[in-house]
């Protein structure tokens, strides 16, 4: 099975999921994005990149905050964004996800950046566009949430260097997280020698342990030496029925308050992907506390949605160039 | 019509033969193998050198989504594709629209699919009405229009009290039941096997005990109530192990596979492959393993196709609003045949599971090429080689995992009655 | 050894250090109050590496401030080459506007990685003026733009492809092979 992700020269064609994503991609983009991050700090935050380009945000589901990331990096990048959120138009109508991909390729959209609840749905999306159109997931469902996973290890290389040193632990709802997938692929790629998840048996999916990682059960030897604590956020719904009694409950267990986060390192930064529920997943003195980074994480978001889009929207050497024609 | 069908390798399961030897076919019957009886003359002659000539195959899965879904398939459409895949005689499940649970909706069904002169249907009719796993259907009713047993298709009955009167009830008249093990509650929502490819993928999974325990449920109340039990799909290791124990006990219960969890495990699902959307899901390699031995000491009784034909748009869907079901009534054949060269079968013994033991099942006369038996059968060429895919393939359902797959097995004629009904195309 | 059909070849490069003296000395005149100078990756930092040293002495008196680019965002040619694997950050962390800004590249080709460059420090600021210094012009402009300053004139042909390049002693030398893509 190919890797619909990757042309046939091995370079990025879509940005779908950190899974089967060999290193130096990864590390391309993270590179990349080092260059972008000052672009916010001029005087005019926009390079000419994807000038001419038109770069349609397809919001199946809504979410506010990764769209504007989204649209900011588009615009940085100096192209023409449209954001659809299309689970409040079209899908009512009866209309299916390729029909409103259909009708905005009709309007020449060079890269489709999706967000589904379904898992999967950017890999349908990208199988069913032409070769010149990009698309980057923006979270599909419970699987991937490529560039999230992406600024998260872009972070943390930013604080923690040497990856290959580090312990790091992924605290909550894992089985529903496309976040903790991501993540956990794009550190054990990168070389990161010891991942843990920390959660309640009802929060991890079957098998987690094939994804590579450490499982504990107990805030206190899963926190034990971490350099990196990557909290979860807990959906609302999950809060109290089968998969958990009370948030109350949740946050006396598995909650993040300084007290257990001294037992990680005393440098250990305290990441999480947003939005928080303070006082369920985590303490607001930690959350607003020094070893928090989770500001940061934003910033660099934006950069990280910059490299992806500028690596993908200027990979079409293969269709664009005449120079096959000419030889 | 006098046919001669000459030359070809006659394999006939019912019958233990395996061999070369002509067929006589006159007034729709077989009226001898072998040597042509006094004063036969052919006025047709079916040259079968190199080919193999085996009772028409019978299918103990296929929709034909008739009434009801007919943008997804068509009677006729689906019975072409049943006689280009060899296969003359077809049970279909009751999950049509509206369900079959009404004596009317059966006899209109048999009506027309007896006018088509293709392949042989049995309808299955609903176990309850509506298949809302509360009250039952009239049985006798149901079984005078034409149904040869009841089902639930791949609906659950989820108050065991009403699926123990329903045991005891098809008891009496000793009807058989066919239902699908998987405990509702656990697999709500399932949509691939609980296991690593549905914790890669983010899908969400219906695990294994889901079988077993609906398994436990049935064989235990089917041991109360003398029922005649028919597993539909079954799909895990501990499940075939369960099915043993309980043959063994002397449990009147059989059981089917379909051809698609011969070959594919949840790894096939690769990139959310949703022509891999199946019920029950595809499991893994170590459950495959076990159904394949199930099949070879008898725990599984038949390979059935669960030709489950699904429109295109249906399946251009994220995986878990993607349809569930293939088509599969031209693949029960090569694939069948497949998996006997996998397992070092010879011809005899694989052709019995899609022939002789399916047509036990239904207690229906079928799969067997005994003198004075309905000329049902099918001329095939197990060596040659066709490529799946769209054109290749009669029924409105296109859509299949086997997609690109280049398989052994074509058939060249099929006969029903005495009459040619499929004959490939030059 | 690639084949050689140009007008140069390889032995009559001269020598890059050499060069760079005379560079040193032609920007010396620029050099005023109110100055920056301005690297452009790759082979325009390093000879900004060196001239810091070289000219010392101006750059404390005026309090000249420096920087370097990397153009890859700005590059006209990125729809039809995408983004090299690799590129730096630019470096900017002065005041840009109302500055003399005076460019330092390694090699004036066609004038369009000037144009970039330009186009990126006018996304600092203002400046009160840009003038352009190169090691080597080698012939083949294509935009209205051209160096103030150049330590030598090489033509050659469009198949040649000269570059600035750092051994491992940190040594400046300039390279020419052949090449059939397109220009640079």
């Amino acid at each position: 099975m190919n890797n619909p992700q990757l042309d046939a020269d091995g370079n990025l064609k879509h940005l779908l999921s950190i899974e089967g994503l060999p290193k130096r991609i990864l590390n391309q983009i993270l590179d990349t994005a080092e260059s972008f991050v000052g672009v916010a700090e001029r005087e005019v935050k926009k390079v000419p990149l994807l000038r001419g380009k038109t770069v349609c945000n397809l919001f199946f589901e809504n979410s506010t905050r990764t769209r504007t990331t989204f649209e900011i990096a588009a615009k940085r990048l100096s192209a023409d964004v449209i954001s659809l959120n299309v689970s409040t138009s079209s899908q009512s109508k009866g209309e299916t996800i390729l029909d409103t991909v259909d009708n905005l390729i009709a309007m020449h959209a060079d890269m489709f950046v999706v967000r589904h609840g379904q898992s999967g749905a950017a890999h349908l999306i990208a199988k069913h566009v032409p070769a010149h159109i990009h698309v980057v997931n923006a979270g599909d469902g419970r699987h991937s949430h490529p560039t999230q996973g992406l600024l998260d290890v872009f972070t943390i290389r930013k604080y923690k260097p040497e990856l290959h040193n580090l312990r790091i632990a992924i605290v909550g709802d894992v089985l529903h997280s496309r976040v903790a997938r991501s993540e956990i692929h794009a550190l054990t790629t990168l070389g990161v020698p010891e991942i843990r998840v920390i959660a309640p048996k009802t929060l991890l999916p079957t098998q987690v342990e094939k994804l590579g990682v450490h499982v504990f059960h107990d805030m206190e030897q899963g926190l034990k030496d971490v350099d990196v604590v990557m909290m979860l956020r807990l959906q609302n719904e999950r809060m109290s029925g089968a998969m958990l009694p009370s948030s109350q409950e949740y946050f006396k267990t598995y909650g993040l308050t300084q007290d257990k986060l001294k037992l990680a390192k005393p440098d250990a930064i305290v990441m999480h992907p947003g939005p928080m529920n303070r006082g369920v997943e985590i303490d607001s003195t930690v959350a607003d506390g020094k070893q928090s980074v989770i500001l940061p994480q934003v910033t660099y978001g934006i950069a990280i949605r910059m490299a992806v889009m500028a690596i993908l929207a200027g990979g079409n050497s293969s269709t664009s160039s005449p120079a096959g024609a000419a030889a | 019509m006098k046919i001669h069908i000459k030359n070809g390798h006659l394999i006939d399961p019912k019958n233990n033969i395996n061999d070369k030897l002509d067929v006589f076919i006159a007034a729709g019957k077989i009226v001898a193998i072998g040597k042509a009886p006094d004063g036969f003359v052919a006025n047709h002659t079916i040259d079968a050198t190199h080919l193999t000539i085996c009772p028409g195959l019978v299918d103990l899965s296929a929709r034909l989504r008739e009434p009801g879904d007919e943008y997804k398939a068509r009677l006729l459409s689906e019975l072409q594709a049943a006689v280009a895949g060899g296969v003359t005689s077809l049970a279909c499940p009751p999950d049509t629209d509206p369900v079959l649970d009404e004596p009317g909706l059966v006899e209109m069904l048999k009506h027309r699919t007896k006018q088509q002169g293709l392949a042989h249907v049995y309808p299955l009719g609903a176990l309850t009405r509506q298949l809302e796993g509360k009250a039952l259907s009239e049985m006798n009713e149901l079984h005078a229009a034409g149904c040869v047993g009841f089902s639930q298709a791949n609906v659950a009955i989820t108050d065991t009290q009403v699926l123990w009167r329903a045991m005891e009830y098809a008891a009496t008249f000793g009807f058989t039941l066919y239902l699908h093990a998987e405990e509702p509650f656990l697999a709500a929502n399932g949509v691939a096997h609980d296991g690593e490819v549905a914790t890669r993928l983010g899908l969400k999974g219906i695990p294994s005990a889901a079988e077993a325990l609906a398994l436990a449920t049935i064989l235990r109340i089917a041991q109360e109530t003398k029922a005649k039990i028919h597993i539909s799909r079954l799909s895990t290791a501990e499940g075939v192990d369960m099915i043993r124990k309980a043959k063994q006990q002397g449990l009147n219960i059989s059981c089917d596979v379909s051809a698609n969890h011969l070959h594919l495990t949840e790894h096939d699902i690769a990139y959310f492959d949703a022509n891999c959307h199946l019920k029950p899901p595809l499991r893994t390699q170590r459950d495959k393993d076990a159904l394949r031995a199930g099949l070879m000491d008898g725990t599984i009784d038949s390979i059935c196709s669960d030709h489950t034909p699904v429109d295109d748009d249906a399946k251009q869907a994220p995986f878990a609003e993607a349809e569930v079901g293939a088509t599969g009534l031209e693949l029960l054949l090569p694939l069948t045949l497949k998996w006997a060269v996998e397992e070092k079968l010879n011809l005899l013994q694989a052709m019995r599971l899609i022939t002789q033991a399916p047509a036990n099942v239904l207690g229906i006369v079928a799969g067997e090429l005994s003198p004075n038996s309905d000329a049902d059968l099918c001329i095939f060429d197990a060596n040659e080689y066709w490529k799946v895919c769209p054109q290749a393939l009669k029924s409105q359902g296109k859509n299949t995992p086997f997609t690109g797959l280049e398989l052994a097995g074509k058939v060249k004629y099929t006969l029903v009655h005495g009459q040619i009904v499929y004959q490939q195309p030059h | 050894m690639a084949k050689n059909h140009s007008n140069v070849t390889v032995s009559e490069l001269p020598s890059a250090e050499e060069l760079l003296k005379v560079l040193a000395q032609k920007i010396t005149p620029l050099l005023q109050e109110n100055t920056a100078l301005v690297g452009i990756h790759s082979g325009g930092v390093w000879l900004l590496e060196r001239l810091l040293v070289l000219l010392q002495d101006p750059i404390q008196k005026y309090h000249i401030e420096h920087g370097t680019l990397d153009v890859s965002f700005y590059r006209d040619d990125y729809s039809q080459r995408g983004l090299k694997a690799e590129n730096r950050p630019s470096q900017i962390s002065f005041e840009v506007e109302n500055k003399h800004i005076i460019l330092i590249d390694d090699v004036f080709y066609t004038g369009r990685t000037t144009r970039a460059a330009m186009n990126e420090l006018f996304d600092y600021g203002r400046p009160a003026s840009i003038s352009l210094a190169a090691l080597v012009d080698r012939g083949g402009r294509e935009l209205p733009i051209a160096p103030q300053v150049v330590a030598a004139n090489i033509t050659l042909e469009a198949s040649q492809r000269l570059q600035l390049i750092q051994l491992a002693d940190e040594s400046l030398a300039l390279a020419l092979n052949q090449h059939d893509s397109a220009r640079t």
